[in-house]
């Protein structure tokens, strides 16, 4: 038992779109300052529990406790502004608006900032998250990788306590992931809670101090990182069966 | 770290943000040149032409107003009379309590964002086309509810005759400077609106609803403000038509035919630019004032333009132009500078100098 504050508590929640069963009963908490991975098969409620998390979806039983309070009724902004920030496994960047906009708008919006302080906040993100030389570029007209970034830069703008990470690290190449994995450790060390969801196991592996899977709506471990991927279930939903090259790697870095 | 090192990372973080380019002061210097002008203009020319340029002002107030709401807060209403025909009466029932008729348009307005607000609780529960079918609904029971009110002229209207003591010249020229007045002030609300910070909110939203509410944008709210200035800009273009034609009729000034018009104007023009409106209504005055004495084959080829602008350049004039010329008359985005002593060449920023 962590002797932290409990800063994200989900309670019995469930939810299922038709017959499809994303989340049963779940039950999971974060501690302030925590990092964790989330793993687990396509189609296993991972975003779907971000949703819940961050209030673009309601969960049909339950309730979602987030720095002390109830917010299992409030709207996305409001837990924005209370201090969770996520992004989008696909991005859903602000088309027309610039790179520079679209953080800018996000600190003062989420943030609460103004002005010359909101400015110098959003510039401060984008040259942490490798953006400021597409600064006065168009969202819309950004490519992948940057668009991936330009979502973690978005959050980053709201002044989270708790940044969900949906599948950042997604189609980038080894030298990326690096990169990537820097960031998140640098956005650790302001003392931010983070929660990931990812495929790309050995950079979880390097961020997170621990770990669940997800699969059919429920948690099927939850342990440190090596621990769950030594688990023998996980290795069969999530893994296909067989020891993987990666994990393989991982156990024998450590 | 050293102190001094401390001080200049500090010092180089400190962002530079500009909002207007050489082509902006130019623009904005040509503009206000052409209000002067038109300012002027009562004192050089026979009052014909001041008495129909009132009709442009009164068109470019109501694009305007569609303008922001559709094109900024996506918000496609078909209802905006509602506010218009209300503003009309709104400065009649004034005038009768005593208020001068001129400055009876700014209680007009406000009259027009009051009566906004509970209208907006009921339209807002629409989505989409509903939300159009609405607004037109909302705006025939704003229409039918004031034929059956008998003090203010019941279903055959009524007239404005506080100002008949002032001399036909000098009213004329009133009327024209409050017309201008007031399609001017439209376009400056539009444009302080969307360099505010809910201004950019309202583009975030416009570009993605669903994000724009995970970054902490309160997006009923900022629909809501929309709506009500939108309402109040309508409401001073309708009392601005009773002052100018001294005379209000329900069925004509709660007509779906000013939708028709904000609509064909924004869509030609170009939506979601502040510029839009503005070269719209004026295409749109030209093609009346040409084409008027055509009868039917007028609203014919009226519409083959609006098809033709569709079809050729989807984002209406304006969103062509800019995209060519990349000139923007109204600066509402932000432009972020080089830091200070950076020693890496930045890349990006060379693509838009
Ligand atoms: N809005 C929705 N309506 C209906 N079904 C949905 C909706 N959102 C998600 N689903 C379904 O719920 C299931 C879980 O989706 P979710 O996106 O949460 O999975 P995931 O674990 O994030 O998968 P992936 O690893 O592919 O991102 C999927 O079967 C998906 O098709
Ligand atoms: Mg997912």
């Amino acid at each position: 038992m962590s002797p932290q504050h409990e800063l994200l508590s989900l309670r019995g929640v469930s939810k299922h779109f038709g017959r499809v069963i994303v989340a049963t009963d779940l039950d999971l908490s974060v501690a302030d300052g925590e990092a964790l991975g989330i793993v687990g098969p396509n189609g296993a409620g991972k975003s779907t529990l971000f949703s819940m998390i961050s209030g673009d979806l309601r969960p049909d039983a339950g309730t979602v406790w987030f720095d002390g309070n109830d917010v299992t009724g409030a709207h996305a902004y409001q837990r924005t502004r209370a201090g969770i920030g996520r992004t989008y496994q696909i991005p859903r960047p602000f088309e027309n608006l610039t790179v520079f906009e679209s953080v800018l708008v996000c600190c003062h919006q989420g943030g609460g900032r103004r002005g010359r302080d909101a400015a110098d906040r959003a510039a401060d993100i984008l040259e942490r998250t490798g953006l400021r030389a597409e600064a006065n570029t168009a969202a819309g007209r950004l490519g992948l990788l940057q668009r991936k970034r330009l979502e973690m830069a978005r959050a980053l703008g709201t002044d989270p306590k708790l940044l969900l990470l949906d599948e950042v690290a997604g189609g980038l190449t080894d030298p990326e992931v690096a990169e990537l994995v820097e960031v998140v450790q640098g956005i650790r060390a302001d003392g931010l809670a983070v929660v990931w969801i990812e495929h790309v196991v050995h950079a979880l592996v390097k961020t997170v101090d621990r770990m669940l899977c997800l699969a059919g709506g429920r948690i099927v471990a939850d342990g440190s990182p090596l621990e769950v991927l030594a688990n023998a279930e996980v290795r069969e939903l999530y893994l296909g069966g067989g020891p993987e090259s990666a994990t393989a790697d991982e156990e024998t870095e450590s | 770290m050293s102190l001094t090192d401390t001080l200049t990372s500090r010092a180089a973080k400190a962002a530079s943000v500009r909002r207007s380019t050489r082509s902006t002061r130019v623009g904005g210097g040509v503009l206000t040149l052409v209000v002067l002008i038109l300012a002027v203009l009562p004192f050089a020319v026979f009052s014909s032409v001041t008495d129909s340029l009132v009709n442009l002002f009164i068109l470019i107030a109501l694009a305007s107003m569609w303008n922001l709401l559709a094109g900024f807060a996506g918000l496609v209403s078909v209802g905006q009379q509602a506010y218009f025909g209300l503003g009309a009466y709104a400065v009649l029932v004034f005038a009768e309590q005593g208020v001068q008729a001129y400055l009876a348009i700014i209680l007009a307005a406000i009259t027009a964002a009051v009566f906004a607000v509970p209208t907006s609780w009921l339209a807002f529960r629409l989505r989409g086309d509903y939300f159009a079918i609405g607004t037109w609904v909302i705006a025939e029971v704003y229409r039918l509810v004031t034929t059956r009110i008998d003090r203010l002229g019941g279903a055959s209207g009524k007239s404005l005759t506080t100002l008949s003591d002032i001399d036909p010249v000098t009213r004329g020229a009133l009327n024209y400077w409050v017309a201008l007045v007031v399609a001017v002030a439209s376009v400056v609300a539009c444009y302080l609106l969307l360099r505010s910070r809910l201004g950019l909110a309202l583009m975030a939203v416009r570009d993605e609803e669903t994000a724009a509410n995970a970054v902490g944008i309160n997006v009923p709210r900022a629909k809501r403000w929309v709506y009500l200035i939108s309402a109040a800009g309508c409401g001073a273009a309708g009392g601005v038509l009773l002052v100018t034609s001294l005379s209000v009729n329900p069925n004509a000034v709660y007509s779906v035919q000013w939708s028709a018009y904000m609509i064909f104007i924004v869509v030609i023009g170009g939506i979601g630019y502040i510029e839009g409106p503005l070269l719209g209504a004026v295409i749109f005055f030209a093609l009346q004032q040409a084409l008027a004495d055509y009868g039917t084959t007028y609203l014919i080829l009226l519409g083959l333009c609006g098809i033709a602008v569709a079809l050729f350049a989807p984002r209406g004039l304006w969103g062509m132009i800019a995209d060519r010329t990349r000139i923007s008359l109204f600066p509402v985005g932000y432009n972020l500078a080089a830091p200070a002593g950076s020693d890496e060449p930045s890349t990006g920023e060379d693509q838009t100098r």
